[in-house]
């Protein structure tokens, strides 16, 4: 069925009774052209544009919980294409693209807001980095603004301007960067991929991958052996868990991220606004509830949650940036588990096995690059050559000295 | 993570005082080991789902290195030792 504000209407005059679900839960069959281990956002929109534009439709996304129990319902919404680096900047500009243009194309409401990010700058330094960065953005054709600080002071007037020891001097700006309904991107991507023949296999886990002759043949699951033409990994958090299935080794590590919603509050903040002294970012939902995070706690962790140290620390970053959230109650926080990859930056990638590809790495950046993922890494399966957006992100740029260092502090996964 | 880890030398203490580096299981390369030893010694990394053995400094105690195994999972600590006992490692 296609949604639209007549659908709406026709389902209210008949009692809403004809709805139906969004998408099947189908018994698996014995083999797939292509098995995705993975149903999160990366890989729901693998399986979507496989079937889309690629013409791949014997598909199935195998999800070993539920859809959006992982990390594309354990973010903090953010979408933006603000890099600096070559390799990084085509790519998450072809995301924000998409974004623009997605709840059309999958006639789905993901609540794309376009409100702007943020980043405030403390030093004249980081005034010159950020300036050095918009300018990246923009030979790359993406927008950006250098705001002084009494443009920040009219768009965000509670702002601790006159810390002590980060006063604000003013921020770069991504008007187009913004926040999406992060559930909604899941359920659009499964609905869309569904409906043009993606088996999306819910409570399946896989537990071992099985190979003949150097080739993968299919994949043992908690729902028995499923055979497969190509087997795509996006499992990204527990990457390393199902690398070790074949004997590869991932420059990956995993940790653990926090992510808080405050109460309701009536609206004050407009934008996505991160503090530069720090690592804490803020939006408010449209729901009223202030959505933030800041930095991961630390050590490694397949748990999905954190430590009290690093709630008090984004606590801690949050009043330093806005004094009125010290009064501001914490609803709920949560934690996620980040593939840590060795430089910062993701892995689209064939691997040592000819049918085998590899999706990974995505540190806490993995939200907004959705769309753009699933695009450039169905692209690599379908036709065994990466997008050219995409073709940096290989696993053996770490091998050939070609890291994708977005940070700047080295192969020290905790750092990123 | 585990609330407190027992250090061998001041008992068990708050894991704030704590301070991680990673991965005891790595150990360095001899100079000319090659670049495939090399590779694997800067980025590749273990990362189980379970039972891990990792370098712990005790920054605000004894500021001794520890071998803390831990379970990355249920965040449990098994067993803390001085790194000293370990062995050569990285």
């Amino acid at each position: 069925m296609r949604y639209s504000a007549f659908s709406v209407f026709l389902n209210a005059l008949r009692g809403n009774k004809g709805w139906a679900p969004a998408w099947r839960s189908p018994v698996p069959k014995n083999r797939y052209d292509v098995i995705i281990i993975g149903g999160g956002g990366h890989g729901l929109a693998t399986a979507y544009y496989l079937a889309k534009e690629f013409g791949v439709t014997n598909v199935a996304v195998l999800e070993k919980g539920y859809i959006g129990s992982g990390n594309v319902g354990r973010n903090t919404t953010i979408i933006r294409s603000n890099y600096l680096l070559q390799g990084n900047n085509p790519f998450y500009e072809l995301s924000m693209k998409l974004w623009e243009g997605l709840e059309q194309d999958f006639n789905f409401n993901a609540m794309v807001s376009q409100r702007g990010v943020l980043n405030l700058y403390h030093s004249d330094a980081q005034r010159d980095a950020y300036t050095r960065r918009g300018n990246a953005m923009r030979l790359h054709g993406v927008d950006a603004d250098l705001l002084d600080r009494n443009a920040v002071r009219q768009m965000l007037p509670f702002l601790d301007f006159d810390n002590a020891r980060f006063p604000i001097q003013g921020a770069l700006m991504q008007k187009r960067g913004g926040t999406v309904r992060h559930d909604a991107v899941a359920w659009g991507y499964a609905r869309g991929a569904d409906s043009r023949g993606v088996d999306i296999i819910q409570n399946c886990e896989v537990t071992g991958i099985r190979r003949e002759n150097g080739r993968v043949t299919g994949v043992e699951t908690s729902q028995g052996f499923i055979g497969c033409g190509k087997l795509a990994l996006a499992a990204a958090g527990n990457s390393t868990v199902v690398a070790d299935m074949v004997d590869l080794k991932l420059p990956i590590e995993s940790h653990v991220l926090q992510a808080f919603v405050s109460e309701g509050l009536k609206p004050f903040i407009d934008n996505v606004v991160t503090f530069g002294a720090g690592h804490f970012y803020v939006s408010q939902s449209d729901k009223g509830g202030l959505v933030f995070g800041g930095d991961i706690d630390g050590y490694n962790s397949y748990a999905q949650r954190g430590n009290l140290a690093t709630v008090e620390h984004v606590a801690e970053a949050g009043v330093a940036m806005i004094p009125a959230l010290s009064r501001v109650r914490v609803l709920r926080s949560w934690g996620g588990v980040m593939d840590m990859s060795m430089d910062g930056s993701p892995i689209i990638d064939r691997t040592h096995i000819d049918n085998l590809y590899l999706n990974a790495g995505w540190c806490y950046g993995g939200f907004k690059a959705t769309p753009a993922s699933g695009f450039c890494y169905a692209h690599l399966i379908a036709k065994n050559e990466p997008h050219e957006t995409g073709r940096a992100f290989r696993l053996d740029r770490f091998a050939r000295g070609r890291m994708i260092d977005e940070k700047g502090v080295g192969s020290q996964p905790n750092l990123h | 993570m585990a609330s407190l880890i027992a250090c061998p030398h001041c008992g068990p203490r708050p894991k704030e005082e704590f301070t991680i580096r990673g991965d005891a299981g790595i150990v360095r390369p001899a100079p000319d080991a090659g670049e495939d030893a090399w590779h694997a010694y800067v980025y590749l990394r273990d990362n189980p789902r379970g039972r891990h053995k990792e370098h712990w400094h005790h920054t605000s105690g004894c500021r001794r290195w520890l071998v803390v195994e831990r379970d990355t999972m249920s965040h449990a600590i098994h067993a803390v030792s001085d790194a000293s006992t370990e062995g050569a490692t990285a």
